[in-house]
């Protein structure tokens, strides 16, 4: 009998330390984003001309949040841009384009990020925030989508767009089916498997990435499009970061996810385009497919409309713009100092300098000049 | 004479017992003590009832709106796509996936948990027993995230050594048929979820085989019974309405569960006969993986796909409270 009391006592005492044990570790899981970017780094800001940021009156707390796909090129402007103005703090956070869109909607933040321009329907949704005004995209952040496979013994592979729609479509199952070796000749192609990701969540990649099959290749993809992935067959995984990881560890796969994420030997798909050359996936590239788009909003909106068959050399065609959303006029007074420095800053040229060492793509010269005259007459 | 004073916890010796049970006649039948603490746990009873009345009202008025809209058949569509024109989504997958994922969970978890009950309780010598007993528990101290990281990084690689032997033994019931994916399929999940739901009927298990009534066994073992069979007739009748609640403590975890099955899970909305090929879903995945970039339709209809879990584990939990009310007789408790 004592025994057994000691025994409650031990087991007791055991549930206690687990009980703590897991408090302790959830506290720790819990806290994540949003701290690293306000804190900011201080020996990484010798590099920059801080003179190019204008905080004039800038200040108080920028609530924003969107596009994870760009999260990490915000990070990098708001580690630079809080240095300068320490009287500023930023929070992106990145929630995804539809969530950002809607609390930007719904007045909880200054701006937005998207992967995709406003559609008809949020536009008169922003009349709300913007005191009857219209909301407007501003293209900042271009990024290329690579393809990565794993392939052993292939280290360079050319794909076209029908091919590709036909991979992620299911009809092309095999690595070294006919189609494929045409457009790889020399290659070893094994006769694996393909096992092509998608993502299972929904996404602007997704939807940047089946807009370009649809455009380029209409008969192999027949899809209406859309951020969720909508061909039947294949795997998926759970974010950009998911879908590295399995190409990284399953032999025979192949997915979509943007350039940053192609890091520590994933190997990347070169496009043939109508180019006369195939084009690897890199960040001069995009801007290059970049700078042929045409604006396709009305005003002062600068959505974009990107050629996706490009004849020029070296233009990588398979790109997303994320925007930055605000309103045109009728921004909230407290904010608007410090949103207005915080976009001039990331369009200015140090602005769109420092996403190339972030993997993105900068936004042409002539269209982002486009961005900086519409940013100066924000009120 | 053991069992009596181990029967009461804070044993105050009889002189004492009876000079509070006089003090308590004293004061009377109807104490402002005893109307506070009625009235207290009154509070909290109602309160627990107007929770789950108020979360069943949300749900319910949100998946109406959800549904009203949806162009496919809500229960047997085999999409998922808000954002088209029309949009038509339903919950066969889902539905499907999380009652199989369940299922070997619960397959390859209950014996497991049971067994390790039992050796702590009555095989393992004590000094043996404690630290197996933390472990479990140190388990349940994990939190679901990192069980998926592990999943995904570790057990997903390491599955293919036993898909592949199951394709081959087994790859004729057509459940075990293996096209040579990724093992992210029903299995590995079951086989995360068995992981995960382990702590839980363990622990609860052990309790309930500690208390099995001493005086039973060693009544058995006086009459010569061997160590299993006391186990047999004694410890697993008094603990089976335990076990059984332990399990759907466990079940319930399991239906939940869903960053480790985000994680782990390639999910496609097409139901598989095969446990070993990817594809399926479960509601709490799809939920997680689709909440963020969801419109307002999408939203509402994932609430309506939550509304569905709801309704699931309901009937889970009744099921399982009908099963225990019958086998009250068998248990120990009025013995």
């Amino acid at each position: 009998m004592k025994l057994q009391r000691k025994n409650r006592l031990r087991a007791l005492s055991l549930g206690a330390v687990a009980v703590s044990g897991a408090l302790a570790l959830t506290a720790c899981g819990s806290d994540d984003t949003g701290t690293k970017a306000a804190g900011g780094d201080k020996s990484a800001s010798a590099a920059t001309n801080s003179s190019a940021i204008k905080c004039d009156d800038a200040k108080g707390q920028l609530q924003a949040s969107g596009s994870s796909a760009q999260k990490n090129a915000i990070d990098a402007w708001v580690k630079q841009f809080t240095q300068s103005c320490s009287g500023v703090q930023i929070n992106y956070n990145p929630t995804g384009s539809g969530a950002g869109v809607t609390a930007f909607t719904q007045g909880q933040t200054a701006f937005a990020g998207s992967d995709s321009p406003l559609k008809p329907e949020e536009i008169t949704a922003s009349k709300n925030v913007c005191g009857g005004n219209a909301a407007i995209d501003l293209p900042m952040v271009g990024g290329p989508i690579a393809i990565g496979y794993n392939v052993p013994g292939v280290d360079n592979l050319i794909l076209d767009a029908s091919t590709i729609a036909k991979i992620f479509d299911g009809k092309i199952t095999k690595w070294d089916d006919a189609a494929i070796a045409k457009l790889n000749p020399g290659a070893k192609l094994p006769s694996t498997k393909i096992q092509a990701f998608h993502r299972s969540d929904e996404s602007g990649t997704t939807d940047n990435f089946t807009k370009y099959l649809k455009a380029v290749a209409p008969s192999d993809w027949n899809y209406s499009g859309g951020k969720a992935w909508q061909a039947k067959g294949g795997q998926s995984a759970q974010g950009s970061s998911g879908l590295a990881q399995q190409v990284k560890q399953t032999a025979g796969a192949i997915s979509y996810f943007e350039l940053s994420y192609a890091a520590d030997g994933i190997s990347t798909v070169d496009l043939k385009t109508d180019a006369a050359t195939p084009v690897k996936a890199s960040v001069e590239n995009a801007t290059k497919a970049i700078s042929s788009a045409t604006v396709a909003g009305t005003g002062s909106d600068l959505a974009l409309k990107l050629n996706y068959k490009p004849t020029e050399e070296g233009a990588y065609p398979l790109t997303l713009v994320t925007y930055e959303i605000v309103c045109e006029k009728g921004n909230k007074a407290d904010t608007l100092p410090a949103t207005k420095a915080f976009l001039n800053y990331i369009a200015s040229e140090d602005g769109q300098k420092l996403l190339t060492d972030a993997k993105y793509a900068p936004i042409p010269a002539e269209i982002i000049s486009k961005v900086r005259t519409t940013l100066s007459s924000l009120s | 004479m053991d069992i009596t004073t181990q029967n009461t916890e804070a044993p105050p010796p009889t002189p004492q017992t009876s000079a509070v049970g006089t003090k308590i006649a004293d004061r009377g039948a109807s104490r402002t003590g005893d109307r506070v603490f009625i009235g207290l746990s009154r509070g909290s009873g109602i309160f627990l009832l107007v929770i789950m009345a108020a979360i069943a009202a949300f749900l319910t008025y949100r998946a109406a709106n959800a549904i009203s809209d949806d162009h496919g058949n809500f229960l047997t569509t085999f999409e998922w796509n808000t954002n088209l024109v029309p949009p038509s989504f339903g919950i066969a997958v889902l539905a499907f996936g999380t009652v199989v994922s369940s299922i070997i969970a619960m397959a390859l978890a209950v014996p497991v948990a049971v067994g390790i009950a039992l050796f702590i309780t009555h095989y393992a010598p004590r000094k043996l027993g404690g630290p197996i007993g933390f472990v479990i528990d140190l388990l349940a101290a994990v939190p679901s995230i990192v069980y998926g990281l592990w999943g995904a990084l570790v057990l997903v690689p390491h599955m293919s050594g036993l898909f592949g032997w199951l394709d081959h033994y087994f790859g004729w019931t057509g459940i075990f048929d293996w096209q040579g994916g990724a093992p992210r399929s029903m299995l590995t999940v079951g086989v995360l979820l068995a992981i995960m739901i382990l702590p839980i009927i363990t622990n609860v298990s052990r309790e309930v085989f500690r208390q099995a009534p001493l005086m039973i066994q060693e009544a058995a073992l006086a009459l010569g019974a061997t160590r299993w069979e006391v186990i047999r007739m004694s410890v697993l009748p008094f603990g089976r309405s335990g076990v059984i609640s332990a399990s759907m403590l466990g079940l319930g975890r399991a239906l939940g569960e869903t960053m480790a099955v985000a994680t782990v899970l390639s999910p496609t909305f097409e139901i598989n006969a095969s446990l070993l090929d990817p594809g399926g879903g479960t509601f709490a995945q799809n939920i997680a993986s689709k909440f963020s970039e969801a419109t307002p339709l999408g939203q509402d209809a994932l609430i309506a796909s939550g509304l569905v879990l709801f309704v699931i584990t309901l009937l889970v939990n009744g099921g399982a409270r009908m099963i225990i009310n019958r086998r009250k007789e068998y248990s120990g408790a009025n013995a």
